[in-house]
C-alpha cells in the first residue's frame, strides 16, 4: 500500500523519476525547476538511482543530450522552465519529429523581459506547436502520477512521442504537499522497461533526422500530425488503467459542477484549485456556475471540450499567457475555434491574468466570473480583458 | 526500397522518418531542381569529350560507341557543357518543353 508522505513537489517529481527507473537525466538548473534536477543529481551521486546524470552547459545541450539518450533506447528524463525551455526550443521539434519518447517536467515560469522568475504559462504556450504531448497538472499528486503515466504513454509503440508535464512554478514546485508515493513493485508492473523499436546500435546502422526535401517533407509532417492526434486514445487507456490500479482517475477535461450549468469558467494548472473554491462560494450564494479544468493540452481534446460545454450559455476562459496583438490568450483562442462550427455553443469570453506569479484569489475568480457574465450580456470593446491590471 | 522516395505516402514512412537502410544516399537523385536540360545532337558531335571534362557534376559519361550520354538524374542544368561544346552539339531546353 502506498504511503502518504509530506514532501516538496519538486522532490516528489525526482522521486517519481526514480520510481520510473530512468536511465539518463540531462538537465540544466533554472528557477523554479532547480530542486527537481538537484534532487535527481543527489539520488544518482548517492547511488540510490542507477542512472547517468549528464551535466551540461545549457538547456540546448540538455535537450540535445536527451535526444541521443532516447535514440539508443534509454528511459530519459529532464526538466526545465521559462527561459530554459525557450533555449531548448529548436531541439524540442527534433525530439517529437524523430519520435523520441522522453519525459520533461516544466516548472512553468514567465518569460523575460522584465526578468521574472515566477509562474505563468508563457513558456508553455511558446512551445505549444513543438509536437510534444502536453499535460497540465493541478497539484503535486497529479504531477507524480503523470510522470509515471507519461513514460508509459511516451514509450507505447503506438505513440513514441515526448511528453511535457506542466506544473506551475512556485505554486506547485516549492510547496510541501501530502502525496501518495506508489510502491516500487506497483510501478514496475505498471511501467515495464522501455523497448524502443529502432534504437541506434552499431550492429544495425540507421539514420535519424535525415534530410527531408520538398517531395517528402509534407508526408513527414502529416505522419507526425496523425501520430500525435492518435496518441489521445493511448493516453485515455493509460489513465484508465492507472486509475484502476492506483485509484486516482484522470481525464483530458474535468468538470466541477459543470453538468447543465449555464455559466462555466475554464482554467488550467494549479489555479483550478482556487477556482473551485470560488465556484463553491458562488453556488452557496445560489449562482449557477461551474468549472472546467483542461488537463490535456496536446493532443487537444476537441470532442471532450465540445461535450463539456455544450449546455452552457457563457464560457469564461482564463489564460495565464498573452498572445501580443492577437485575440488574447492562446487557450481561449483555441477553445473559441473548437466551438465555432458547433450548432449550439456558449459565448466565449477571454481573460488574461495571473501573469508573472501574480495570484488570483477566491474573490478574484468571483470578480472574473461576474465580469464575464456582464460582458456576455453587454459586449466589450476589447477582444479580451486583463484581470487586475492597474490603469 | 520498393517505392521511389518521391512516391512514398505518409503511411509508408518509418517511425520518425528514420532511414533504416545504410548507404541509401546512393539512391538519392539530385537532378530535380534544374530549369533547363541539355540535349545532345550526335550528328554534330565529334566525340572530343570536352563536355565530359567540364561537367561539374560528373554526370556525363562516354558510351561504348564513343558518343556521350548525360545522366539527367544528377544534372543541375548549369549549361556549362552547352557553353563549352566546340560543335554546338548541346542545346539547353526548358524543362517544361
Amino acid at each position: 500500500m502506498a504511503k502518504r508522505v509530506g514532501i516538496e513537489v519538486s522532490l516528489a517529481i525526482a522521486e517519481a523519476a526514480k520510481l520510473a527507473n530512468v536511465d539518463v537525466v540531462s538537465a540544466y538548473p533554472i528557477t523554479p525547476q532547480t530542486h527537481i534536477v538537484e534532487h535527481l543529481a543527489g539520488l544518482v551521486a548517492d547511488g540510490e538511482l542507477d542512472a547517468a546524470f549528464i551535466p551540461v552547459e545549457s538547456e540546448h545541450s540538455a535537450m540535445s543530450a536527451c535526444l541521443g539518450a532516447s535514440a539508443v533506447g534509454a528511459r530519459t528524463f529532464t526538466a526545465s522552465a521559462g527561459q530554459g525551455l525557450e533555449l531548448m526550443h529548436e531541439v524540442l521539434y527534433v525530439a517529437s519529429a524523430m519520435r523520441l519518447p522522453m519525459v520533461m517536467a516544466v516548472a512553468n515560469r514567465a518569460l523575460s523581459a522584465p526578468i521574472n522568475i515566477w509562474g505563468d504559462h508563457s513558456d508553455a504556450m511558446a512551445v505549444r506547436d513543438t509536437g510534444w504531448i502536453q499535460i497540465f497538472a493541478e497539484n503535486g499528486q497529479q504531477v507524480v502520477d503523470n510522470v509515471l503515466c507519461s513514460f508509459r504513454i511516451a514509450e507505447d509503440h503506438r505513440v513514441l512521442l515526448p511528453v511535457m508535464i506542466h506544473l506551475d512554478g512556485f505554486h506547485l514546485t516549492h510547496v510541501i504537499e501530502p502525496i501518495y508515493m506508489p510502491e516500487q513493485d506497483e510501478v514496475d508492473k505498471f511501467l515495464p522497461p522501455p523497448q524502443y523499436p529502432l534504437p541506434l546500435h552499431p550492429d544495425k546502422p540507421l539514420t535519424m533526422g535525415a534530410f527531408g526535401p520538398p517531395y517528402i517533407y509534407t508526408e513527414m509532417k502529416k505522419a507526425q500530425e496523425a501520430n500525435l492526434t492518435a496518441a489521445k486514445e493511448v493516453i485515455l487507456q493509460c489513465w484508465q488503467e492507472f486509475g484502476s490500479i492506483f485509484g486516482r482517475d484522470y481525464s483530458p477535461v474535468e468538470g466541477y459542477h459543470s453538468e447543465q450549468t449555464k455559466v462555466l469558467l475554464l482554467t488550467m494548472g494549479s489555479f483550478s484549485e482556487t477556482a473551485m473554491e470560488a465556484i463553491d462560494k458562488m453556488r452557496d450564494d445560489g449562482k449557477d456556475v461551474g468549472l472546467i479544468r483542461l488537463r490535456l493540452w496536446r493532443p487537444f481534446p476537441f470532442a471532450e471540450i465540445r461535450q463539456a460545454v455544450k449546455n452552457a450559455e457563457v464560457l469564461i476562459v482564463l489564460d495565464r499567457a498573452i498572445s501580443f496583438g492577437g485575440p488574447g490568450g492562446p487557450v481561449c483562442s483555441e477553445i473559441r475555434s473548437a466551438l465555432y462550427n458547433e450548432d449550439t455553443r456558449p459565448k466565449v469570453i477571454g481573460f488574461v491574468g495571473g501573469l508573472g506569479g501574480r495570484d488570483i484569489s477566491v474573490s478574484g475568480f468571483e470578480e472574473i466570473i461576474t465580469r464575464g457574465i456582464e460582458i456576455a450580456r453587454t459586449g466589450s470593446e476589447q477582444e479580451f480583458e486583463m484581470y487586475g491590471v492597474r490603469e | 526500397m520498393a517505392k521511389a522516395e518521391s512516391e512514398l505516402g505518409w503511411k509508408d514512412l518509418e517511425i520518425g522518418s528514420i532511414v533504416a537502410e545504410p548507404g541509401s544516399a546512393a539512391q538519392y537523385k539530385t537532378g530535380d531542381w534544374k530549369t533547363q536540360r541539355p540535349v545532345l545532337d550526335e550528328s554534330k558531335c565529334n566525340k572530343c569529350g570536352l563536355c565530359y571534362i567540364f561537367c561539374p557534376e560528373g554526370c556525363i559519361k562516354q558510351k561504348a560507341d564513343g558518343y556521350y550520354e548525360i545522366d539527367l538524374s544528377y544534372c543541375k542544368g548549369c549549361g556549362i557543357c552547352a557553353m563549352e561544346c566546340p560543335k554546338d552539339a548541346i542545346t539547353m531546353v526548358a524543362e517544361e518543353e
